[in-house]
């Protein structure tokens, strides 16, 4: 029990550190590391906690995708150079009294929930996908995940297919002034237009006026 | 204090939760970062979900993380294209520059 307790407060003050890092840091690239960091210290925390297949997934998910691609972004418009500044300038300094008041109060509100939060089992009935204890976390949410949850699985599928499609017109662009090759156009070529047969005199050769 | 609970985690969403929202009033330089905060709130939403989960023994919540999951990485795919797009249009990406809508 102990150990989980030096896990646990380990795994959340970096967390938390690397949070406050994220809106804090100068530099757009450290941010980007610092919500890497994060995500793995949080994945560790759902590893640790019993949920080991969401902390693989959100390893996979968030640090080798969606963490790779805020960082392909920030490379990719060179903002790196853009300082992020908080407490610079003089349009800035109005929104930083009421972004604390409000991130405060939501703080407190949440924390007196929790404070005065009471699990009362007779209200809900659970037992319709409870944990099987004797199967692995894997095995268990397979179970529930493709009967009892499949069409909201396939949902979200379509909702990254429709993610993907969308992301590739967005950025599409068409270059206008590059050669390309054209399948079709040299496909339905013909022989008239390609190739000429010409009575070559004797001692005058051939002459291509075009 | 050394017995670690449901409250300890819900405390720990709810700090991380602040913070993102911390995040997406005070940046006002970048909007990636504003993205990133997005993605902090989106985590703290997940911590709670997986704790009343593993605490209550109901695997609905892990299986609405996964979902959660799926929303987060479209969403920041569909951010950072249209991020992409505006920047190639208007040449920055500072929050106090984007003001087209004003009129």
């Amino acid at each position: 029990m102990i150990a989980h307790a030096i896990f646990f407060y380990t795994f959340s003050i970096i967390a938390v550190v690397s949070a406050i890092m994220v809106t804090a840091s100068k530099n757009t690239v450290h941010s980007v590391f610092f919500l890497i960091l994060d995500f793995i210290s949080i994945s560790c925390l759902f590893i640790m906690i019993g949920a080991e297949f969401l902390g693989m997934i959100m390893l996979i998910v968030y640090v080798g995708a969606v963490a790779v691609l805020f960082l392909f972004v920030v490379m990719m418009l060179n903002v790196a150079q853009q300082k992020n500044q908080w407490f610079a300038g003089e349009v800035t300094s109005k929104h930083i009294p009421v972004g604390l008041i409000i991130s405060t109060l939501i703080f407190f509100e949440i924390i007196i929930v929790i404070g005065g939060w009471k699990y009362k089992p007779e209200i809900f009935d659970i037992n319709n996908s409870l944990a099987n204890t004797s199967v692995s976390n894997t095995h268990s949410l397979g179970q529930v995940l493709y009967t009892d949850y499949i069409h909201v699985f396939q949902i979200s599928g379509m909702i990254l297919l429709v993610a993907m499609v969308g992301a590739i017109v967005l950025t599409f662009r068409q270059r206008s002034g590059v050669k390309k090759q054209s399948y079709i156009k040299q496909i339905s070529r013909e022989r008239a237009e390609g190739v000429e047969v010409l009575e070559v005199q004797s001692n005058k050769g051939v002459k291509i006026d075009d | 204090m050394t017995e670690i609970g449901l409250g300890h985690y819900l405390t720990l969403g709810a700090v991380i939760f602040s913070i993102g929202i911390i995040g997406i009033f005070l940046n006002r330089k970048n909007i990636i970062v504003i993205l990133m905060s997005i993605e902090l709130i989106l985590l703290a939403v997940n911590i709670n979900l997986v704790a009343f989960s593993i605490y209550l023994g109901d695997l609905a919540g892990q299986v609405f993380t996964l979902f959660i999951l799926t929303v987060a990485a479209a969403e920041a795919a569909i951010g950072l294209a249209i991020i992409v797009v505006y920047f190639r249009n208007s040449g920055t990406i500072r929050v106090e520059e984007i003001d087209k809508l004003k009129g």
